[in-house]
């Protein structure tokens, strides 16, 4: 089980609102999910290294020359709100 | 009519090229069936004839998962979120399959982006199976595997994060590949969990899924900075004998837990596998069980960071009345996601918050070099690894969808090929009845190999097809 408290920390640093109800409802299914996944803490990995990534690529950089690019106009033109030629969010404030 | 609709993908193309098919009224055919869509498989549909085209692929209709970016075609993921959302520009593999003359047909529909086995969790309602349209097509990819099974499209792309192409095309009864983690470009496709997402083809059979491979896979994209080189050019199927091929069955993952019908269709296969020449022996993939629980650590985790770019400023959804800043991203993003994507973006900032990043997403990357190295102990000894692609067959609309570690086990047998970066094929070997009784359904047969051994994979499977001789007509009417 997964104190409800927790649940709301971890939504914070989501950024994710979530009603009352639906709290209540991850604590359970959340805590479902964890029983499961701790079952790899029975395993003995202390001499294992991690796999961040399957294969072997080092360094994937192209030149550091000036590519096309969207357009300001093509960049904007899916925003919900746009100002000043600049994607527009309210005052962050209080 | 019905003789156009029963030419596979490779057959359209080769009658298009001799000049016996017209490209426009196969378009047009598939349009209008695409359009009477029965299942909810599609999301979007062509309103008309596309542009000319030319190439090796030339007038042969592509339906595309709609999680690729398609420059002014609606893009949304299957979330509300990315609703209505047009792109300023298209998919890597996207740009290479249009280059190579496939028109896109539409955008199919699938689990919200891409997390589910049953396709009930897009933001557009769930996708029916056209073997029983009161039953799942499977999922992620459950729209791009129905509309190939019931014929409203030749074929279909896909993407597959723990068995997202796999499975569907088991559900459905068609083929579905996975490819090596990196042959094909991930740009334009929109992020799941990124070490995992690999875009395949659904086909109605292996040489079509070798064919639109082979136009998806060649020099890396520049703009993935993990894709790679393939090392060689696909080439279509031609093998009718296994003779000389080793398949290890990992007791692991063929046995405990797979529905009787489906562990019978499997054996049966093997038995066709030996009868073309293989061997076939046990092996063991000792980590395998443990693969789910690393999955659902490290998947949510990459999730929870890659859709934190999901925030109401600079495409989508956005809740309308927020006061402040805070409030407008946590309003929208509570208005915008779908359940399932609330469960893993918690799960996943919960793996990776102070305190846990150790005990869970540090210990599930260690998992995963264990797996990893599962798999190469059994190439030294096999060609092949083979297991059932799902441990049941379609199921129920609703019937999983309370319990979200019972929809989880639907990858149980795919998950670990997924974790290692392998290449892993899902063929239809059969049909078995449904475990409450009813009209038989398709199982699939899961073949997989080492990393970039696709050309092998696809050859084998190929031998197996044409022993197994699989009936993929769906009782579909449009």
């Amino acid at each position: 089980m997964i104190e409800r408290e927790e649940v709301r920390h971890v939504a914070r640093l989501a950024r994710l609102q979530l009603s009352e109800e639906e709290i209540d409802r991850m604590a359970v299914e959340l805590a479902g999910v964890l029983e499961h996944i701790a079952t790899i803490a029975t395993l003995d990995l202390d001499a294992v290294e991690p796999t961040s990534h399957v294969v072997a690529v080092e360094n994937a950089l192209r030149e550091d020359e000036p590519q096309p690019s969207l357009s300001r106009e093509r960049a904007l033109e899916s925003a919900p709100s746009v100002a000043d030629d600049g994607f527009a969010v309210p005052s962050p404030q209080a | 009519m019905n003789d156009i609709l029963a030419l596979s993908a490779a057959g359209a193309a080769k009658a298009i090229a001799a000049g016996e098919l017209d490209g426009g009224e196969l378009f047009e055919l598939y349009r209008e069936r695409a359009a009477a869509d029965r299942l909810n498989a599609f999301v979007w549909v062509a309103d008309g004839p596309p542009p000319p085209s030319d190439g090796p692929l030339r007038g042969v209709p592509l339906a595309v998962k709609d999680l690729f970016c398609t420059e002014g075609v609606p893009s949304q993921s299957g979330s509300r979120i990315l609703e209505g959302y047009r792109p300023p520009y298209s998919a890597t593999v996207v740009e290479r399959l249009t280059a190579a003359g496939a028109p896109l047909l539409g955008k199919t529909n699938q689990d919200e982006f891409a997390m589910g086995s049953s396709t009930e969790n897009s933001g557009f309602g769930p996708v029916l199976n056209p073997w029983d349209r009161t039953r799942v097509p499977g999922g992620s990819s459950g729209g791009s595997a129905a509309a190939v099974a019931a014929r409203l499209t030749p074929w279909a792309l896909g993407t597959d994060t723990g068995g997202s192409i796999r499975q569907p095309a088991a559900l459905c009864g068609i083929v579905g590949l996975k490819p090596t983690y990196g042959a094909v470009s991930r740009y334009g496709m929109i992020a799941f969990a990124s070490s995992l997402d690999q875009a395949g083809p659904l086909t109605r059979d292996v040489t079509d899924a070798a064919l639109l491979y082979g136009r998806m896979v060649g020099a890396r994209d520049p703009r993935d900075s993990t894709s790679l080189d393939f090392p060689e050019p696909i080439v279509l199927p031609a093998r009718t004998e296994l003779a000389g091929v080793r398949i290890g069955v990992p007791v692991e993952l063929a046995g405990e837990g797979i529905e009787p019908g489906v562990l019978a269709a499997f054996e049966a296969t093997l038995e066709l596998a030996r009868s073309l020449g293989a061997s076939v022996e046990q092996c063991a993939l000792p980590h395998a069980p443990h693969a789910l629980a690393a999955y659902y650590v490290l998947a949510p985790a990459e999730a929870s960071s890659n859709l934190a770019r999901f925030d109401g400023v600079r495409y989508g959804y956005r809740a309308s009345g927020a006061g402040e800043l805070t409030e407008m991203y946590t309003r929208t993003r509570h208005d915008g996601f779908g359940a399932e994507v609330k469960r893993r973006i918690m799960l996943g900032t919960y793996a990776l918050s102070s305190g846990y990043y150790d005990a869970f997403y540090g210990r599930a990357q260690r998992v995963r070099t264990k797996i990893a190295e599962d798999f190469a102990a059994a190439f030294a000894r096999f060609d092949f690894v083979a297991t059932p692609t799902a441990p049941g067959v379609a199921f129920e609309l609703g019937a999983k969808t309370a319990d979200p570690l019972a929809m989880y086990l639907n990858d149980f047998c795919t998950v670990p090929m997924s974790l290692a970066g392998i290449p892993a094929i899902s063929i239809p070997c059969g049909l078995a009845e449904p475990p409450g009784g009813g009209p038989a359904l398709p199982v699939g047969f899961q073949l997989a190999g080492s990393a970039f051994s696709e050309n092998a994979l696809l050859g084998a499977a190929f031998a197996l097809e044409q022993a197994i001789a699989f009936d993929g007509s769906t009782p579909y009417e449009a």
